[in-house]
C-alpha cells in the first residue's frame, strides 16, 4: 500500500506498528511486577515508565538501585544501555529533521525501538513521501505502543504486590536481558564485543561501586568497533 | 533490599531527562551534520557489551543464591540465550528459559 495522505500515513504507521502489541505486554508488565517487587510502589513504578519509556534501562536502573549501587552508576549505566536512542536520532534526522521542533520533541520524546524499526524501513521503502506524511506515520506507529507501555506497567505493579517470594522472579531480568542480546548479534563484530564484554565483566566483579560494569561495556565497546574495522579490512583486501 | 525514595526519584527523574536528551539531540539539535565515523562505531557495540556485563556476573554468582553457582539458574540462562540465538523471537526465549528455571527448581527443589 503506497501512503498518499496524511491521515493513510498515520492509518499506515498503526498497522504496521501493531504486531508490537504483543512484546509490549509482557515487558511493560514484567517491569511493573518486578518494580513492585523492589519496593517501588504503583504511582513510583508507572512515573518511571512514562517519564523514561525504554524498557532495558529501566530495567537496569532498577537491577543496580536493587544492588545498592551508588546513585551515578545506575544513571550512567542506564544511559549507556539507551546510547542507541542517540543513534536513532541521528539516523532519523534527515527525513523528519525538518518538521516543526514542537513535533520533533514529541517525537523524541516517542523514540523507541518499535518506533524507529517502522518508521525507517518505510522512510527508505517510499522516499517520496512529504515530512508531514513522514511524521503522521511516526505517530500512526507509536499509537498502539507507548499508551499500553503505560498501561500494563500499571497493570504489572497491580499485579506484583501480590506474588510471593517463591517464584524466583530474581532470574526474571538476567533471562530478560539475555533473550533481548541475543538478536542483536548482527554481525561477528556484535558477538566479539558481547563476549569481550562479558569475560571483562568478571574479571572486574571485585571493582566497587559497580565501576566494573562500566569497565567492562568500554572494554566491549572497543573489541566490537576494533573487530569491525579489521573485517572491513579483510573484505576490502579480499575485493 | 529497599531502594532509598529520594534516590528512586532522582533516578527516574535524571534519566528521563537523559533519555529525553539522547533522543532529542540529533533529531531537535545537530540536525543534518554528520557524526565522527570512529564514535559511531563504537556507539553501535554499547548496547550489546553492556546488557552481557550487567548480566554475566549474575549468571554465574546470583544474589538471590549469596553469590553460590546455581544449576538452575545457570541452565536458564544458557536456555535463553540459545533458543533467542536460533529463533531470534525475544519473547520465545524469555518463555524457555523461565520454563526451563521453574522445571529445575521443582526438580531438584
Amino acid at each position: 500500500m503506497t501512503i498518499t495522505t496524511t491521515k493513510s500515513a498515520f492509518r499506515k504507521g498503526l498497522a504496521d506498528a501493531a504486531p508490537f502489541v504483543l512484546v509490549i505486554i509482557p515487558f511493560s508488565s514484567l517491569f511493573g511486577i518486578l518494580a513492585t517487587e523492589a519496593g517501588l510502589s504503583v504511582f513510583e513504578t508507572l512515573a518511571f515508565s512514562v517519564v523514561v519509556i525504554a524498557g532495558a534501562a529501566q530495567f537496569t536502573a532498577l537491577q543496580l538501585m536493587q544492588e545498592h549501587a551508588p546513585t551515578a552508576i545506575v544513571l550512567a549505566s542506564a544511559l549507556a544501555v539507551n546510547l542507541r536512542m542517540a543513534m536513532y536520532s541521528a539516523s532519523l534526522t534527515p527525513y523528519i529533521g525538518a518538521a516543526p521542533l514542537w513535533q520533533r520533541a514529541f517525537a523524541a520524546y516517542l523514540t523507541v525501538d518499535q518506533s524507529y524499526v517502522c518508521s525507517m524501513a518505510q522512510y527508505e521503502k517510499q522516499p517520496d513521501m512529504t515530512i508531514p506524511q513522514r511524521m503522521s506515520y511516526f505517530f500512526g506507529c507509536v499509537t498502539p505502543i507507548v499508551p499500553l507501555w503505560y498501561l500494563f506497567t500499571l497493570v504489572g505493579a497491580l499485579l506484583g504486590a501480590q506474588i510471593p517470594d517463591s517464584w524466583a522472579l530474581d532470574f526474571a531480568l538476567p533471562i530478560t536481558f539475555l533473550a533481548m542480546i541475543a538478536p542483536m548479534f548482527r554481525t561477528p563484530a556484535h558477538v566479539v564485543a558481547a563476549l569481550v564484554a562479558s569475560v571483562a565483566s568478571l574479571a572486574t566483579a571485585g571493582i566497587p561501586y559497580s565501576l566494573g560494569l562500566i569497565v567492562a561495556g568500554v572494554v566491549g565497546m572497543m573489541a566490537g568497533a576494533q573487530t569491525e574495522v579489521l573485517l572491513d579490512r579483510r573484505s576490502e583486501g579480499a575485493a | 533490599m529497599m531502594i532509598d525514595k529520594g534516590t528512586l526519584w532522582f533516578v527516574i527523574i535524571g534519566l528521563g531527562i537523559g533519555s529525553f536528551g539522547l533522543r532529542f539531540v540529533f533529531t531537535g539539535l545537530v540536525g543534518d551534520r554528520e557524526m565522527p565515523a570512529w564514535l559511531l562505531r563504537h556507539l553501535r557495540y554499547t548496547a550489546v557489551a553492556i546488557l552481557p556485563a550487567l548480566v554475566v556476573p549474575q549468571v554465574f554468582a546470583p544474589a538471590a543464591t549469596g553469590g553460590q553457582f546455581d544449576p538452575p539458574r545457570f541452565a536458564a540462562a544458557a536456555v535463553a540465550l540459545t533458543v533467542g540465538i536460533i529463533t531470534k523471537n525475544v519473547l520465545l526465549a524469555i518463555i524457555s528459559g523461565a520454563a526451563t528455571l521453574y522445571g529445575l527448581l521443582w526438580l531438584l527443589g
